[in-house]
C-alpha cells in the first residue's frame, strides 16, 4: 500500500515543479540578500527618521494577503505598468509569465524573514566591539566586512535557510503575478492546485503535499541549528 | 610632541568644559570621579563622539576634523573587547594591518614577550582570563604604533592580584612609547603609581593640572580626591635595607621614612603615597618623641596650610618637611588643643605599619 503510494516517485511533473521550486526561491533569496543586510544592520544599529515606518514596510508582506502582494507587483512590474514597461523597453525584460518573476516575488515576500534574522543576529554583536575595531583603524565598510559579517554569519544563513523554506511554499503572490505555467512557474503549491483541479488528482496531490511538509521540517530543523551555531559563536 | 585638548559639550544638564594638555614621556592622570566626563573627554580625543565643539592637536596638527579609525590614536578599555572570532594573533595583528606599514614582525615578537602572551597566540579570547585578555588588548594597541595612548580605566574590571599582574606592564609604557599618554582612573592609588603628572576633573570642568606630586599635596582638592584615600606622593630613594628587621629606608628631601621591606637595590627612586589620615602630628621635636614613640618615621616640618570642613570634625593639615610637603588629617579638637597654626613647627609621625605595598611602588 505505502510502496505503492510512493511507485515511480519522483514523477516528471514532481521533479519539475520540485526543481523549479529551488531554482525560484533560492534565485529569490540571494537576490534579497544583499537589501537585507543593509536593512537589518540600519534597523539595529542606527536612528534615523522614519524607521518605524521602514520597518512597518518592511513586515508589510507578512500582514498582507499574498494576492495583494501579487497584485501589486503586477501594477509595478506589468508590462505595461511604470517600471515594468521601463524594463521591457530598456533591456528588453520582462517579469510577467516567467521564473524570474516568481523569484521576484519570493524575494518581496520572505524579506522579512532574511530581515529580522539579521537584525538579531546585528543586535547581538556588542557596538563595543564596532568602536575597537574603528579605534584600531578600520573604516565602516571593513568593520562590516571583517568583523559583523563574521558574526552575524549564522544568523545570516539561519533567515536565509528560514526565508528560502517559506518561499518553496509560496502561492498566492505567484500565481496571481505570473501565472500557472508548467516547468516556468508552476512550484510545488502551484502544482498541488493543479492537480487538485482535475478529478482523481488527490493521490498526486497528497504526494506533493508531503514532499512539502517535510522540505518545510527540514528547513526548520536547519535554520534552529544554524540559529544554536550563532549563539555559541558569539559566545552566549 | 603632545596632546592638547579643548572640549566643549552638553549632554542635557552636564556640561563639559575642558582644556588640558598630555606631554609626551610620562603618564597624564585624568582623574575624577564618575560622572565628572572623564569618558566622554576619551571618547571624544578618540573620535568616538562628535563634541559640540573641540580643538584637538596632536603635535601641532588639529586632528578633530580626522574620522576615529584614521586618528591613530590607541584607546585600550576596561573592558579588553577583543574580537571573539579571532585567535590572540590575529587580534593583536588586527590594527597594525591597517596601518600604512603593515605588520611589523620584529615589533611583534618584542610585544609578545614584553607581555609575556606568547603561549596564548592560537587561543580564542573566550577562554582568556581578565588579566590575559587585557594583556593582548594592551599588545593590540602597541601593535599600531599608536601617535598618542589612551588608557580607559583598564584595571577596573580585574581583581587585585590581576591588577598586580598587569600595572608592571602598565608602569613599563613610557619607556616603550615615547607618545603622549592619558590614563583615565578614579583609583587614587592606581594614579599615584603610574601617573607623572595629573588633570582632575570635576563636574566636567578642570579643577586641577600639574606634576601629580603638587596635585596632590594641595588642600584644595580633598573634596575630590576623597577624603579617606587622601594623601600626599613623596618621591625618595631607598637608602637602605636592614633585613634583620625587614624594613627599608626611604630617604627624601625632607627626611626618611621606614616601609616594610623593599624588592630592590639600595639607591632605587621609590614613590611613597602617605594617607593624611596616616599621619599624626606633635608639637616636640622628633628627638624628644623618639625614645617614647613605637613609630619609626618622625619627620620635622612646619604648618604651612589648614583647611577645616566647616561642620565636619576634621581638619586638613599640609606640612612642608624640608623639600616636601605632607599631608595629615587631625580631628579639629585636636588642633586647638595643640594650638595649631600656620608656621606652627610640628612633627609629622608615620606608622610604618600604614605603608603597605600597595602605597611604596619601586620607579
Amino acid at each position: 500500500m505505502l510502496s505503492d503510494f510512493f511507485s515511480g516517485f519522483p514523477s516528471p511533473a514532481e521533479w519539475e515543479a520540485l526543481t523549479l521550486s529551488f531554482k525560484i526561491s533560492g534565485v529569490g533569496v540571494l537576490a534579497a540578500l544583499p537589501l537585507a543586510l543593509v536593512t537589518g544592520y540600519g534597523l539595529a544599529r542606527w536612528r534615523f527618521p522614519g524607521k518605524a515606518l521602514v520597518e512597518a514596510v518592511v513586515h508589510l508582506p507578512l500582514i498582507l494577503p499574498p494576492v495583494v502582494m501579487g497584485y501589486l507587483l503586477l501594477i509595478s512590474f506589468g508590462t505595461k505598468a511604470p517600471i515594468g514597461g521601463w524594463l521591457l523597453e530598456t533591456f528588453g525584460f520582462r517579469f510577467v509569465f516567467s521564473w524570474t518573476g516568481a523569484a521576484l516575488a519570493v524575494a518581496v515576500l520572505s524579506f522579512p524573514f532574511q530581515v529580522r534574522a539579521i537584525r538579531l543576529a546585528v543586535e547581538g554583536i556588542d557596538p563595543a566591539l564596532e568602536e575597537a575595531a574603528a579605534i584600531l583603524g578600520a573604516g565602516a565598510l571593513d568593520r562590516f566586512l571583517t568583523l559583523i559579517l563574521p558574526l552575524a554569519i549564522p544568523g545570516i544563513l539561519a533567515g536565509a535557510v528560514t526565508a528560502f523554506t517559506a518561499g518553496l511554499g509560496e502561492f498566492g503572490a505567484i500565481i496571481t503575478f505570473v501565472s500557472n505555467i508548467p516547468g516556468e512557474t508552476r512550484t510545488l503549491p502551484l502544482a498541488i492546485y493543479s492537480v487538485l483541479q482535475s478529478p482523481g488528482g488527490e493521490l498526486a496531490a497528497a504526494r506533493l503535499a508531503l514532499l512539502s511538509i517535510t522540505l518545510a521540517l527540514l528547513g526548520l530543523v536547519l535554520a534552529e541549528a544554524l540559529g544554536r551555531r550563532a549563539q555559541r559563536r558569539l559566545g552566549l | 610632541m603632545s596632546l592638547e585638548v579643548r572640549l566643549r559639550h552638553r549632554l542635557g544638564d552636564f556640561a563639559l568644559e575642558a582644556d588640558f594638555s598630555v606631554p609626551r614621556g610620562g603618564v597624564t592622570a585624568l582623574f575624577g570621579n564618575s560622572g565628572s566626563g572623564k569618558s566622554t573627554t576619551l571618547k571624544a580625543i578618540a573620535g568616538l563622539i562628535r563634541p559640540d565643539e573641540a580643538t584637538i592637536r596632536l603635535g601641532g596638527t588639529g586632528i578633530e576634523g580626522v574620522p576615529p579609525h584614521r586618528r591613530r590614536i590607541g584607546l585600550m578599555f576596561q573592558d579588553s573587547r577583543l574580537f571573539p572570532h579571532l585567535s590572540v594573533r590575529q587580534n593583536l595583528v588586527y590594527g597594525a594591518k591597517r596601518a600604512a606599514e603593515g605588520v611589523d614582525g620584529g615589533l611583534l615578537d618584542h610585544i609578545v614577550g614584553m607581555l609575556g602572551i606568547g603561549s596564548l597566540l592560537d587561543r580564542r579570547p573566550r577562554g582568556l582570563s581578565g588579566g590575559e585578555a587585557q594583556r593582548v588588548a594592551l599588545g593590540r594597541t602597541l601593535m599600531t604604533k599608536p601617535r598618542a595612548l589612551l588608557l580607559d580605566e583598564p584595571m577596573a574590571s580585574l581583581d587585585q592580584p590581576r591588577k598586580e599582574e598587569i600595572l608592571p606592564y602598565l608602569q613599563r609604557l613610557p619607556e616603550e612609547a615615547d607618545i603622549p599618554i592619558l590614563y583615565v582612573s578614579h583609583v587614587l592609588d592606581e594614579v599615584s603609581r603610574l601617573a607623572d603628572r595629573m588633570v582632575v576633573l570635576d563636574r566636567g570642568k578642570v579643577a586641577a593640572e600639574g606634576d601629580i606630586v603638587d596635585v596632590l599635596s594641595r588642600l584644595d582638592l580633598f573634596p575630590l580626591t576623597g577624603r579617606f584615600e587622601a594623601g600626599a606622593l613623596i618621591d625618595g630613594a631607598i637608602q637602605v635595607h636592614d633585613p634583620t628587621t625587614a624594613l627599608s629606608a626611604v630617604a627624601f628631601d625632607g627626611g626618611m621614612i621606614w616601609v616594610p621591606a623593599l624588592d630592590a637595590p639600595e639607591g632605587s627612586p621609590v614613590r611613597l603615597r602617605i594617607r593624611a589620615r596616616d599621619v599624626l602630628l606633635a608639637t616636640r621635636t622628633p628627638d624628644a618623641l623618639q625614645a617614647d614613640l613605637s613609630a619609626n618615621s618622625l619627620l620635622s616640618g612646619t604648618v604651612t596650610g589648614m583647611r577645616a570642613d566647616e561642620k565636619g570634625p576634621f581638619l586638613e593639615v599640609q606640612v612642608t618637611c624640608g623639600g616636601t610637603k605632607i599631608l595629615s588629617r587631625i580631628t579639629r579638637r585636636s588642633a586647638q588643643r595643640l594650638g595649631l597654626a600656620e608656621g606652627s613647627p610640628v612633627t609629622a609621625v608615620v606608622k610604618t605599619a600604614t605603608v603597605d605595598r600597595r602605597l611604596a611602588s619601586v620607579r
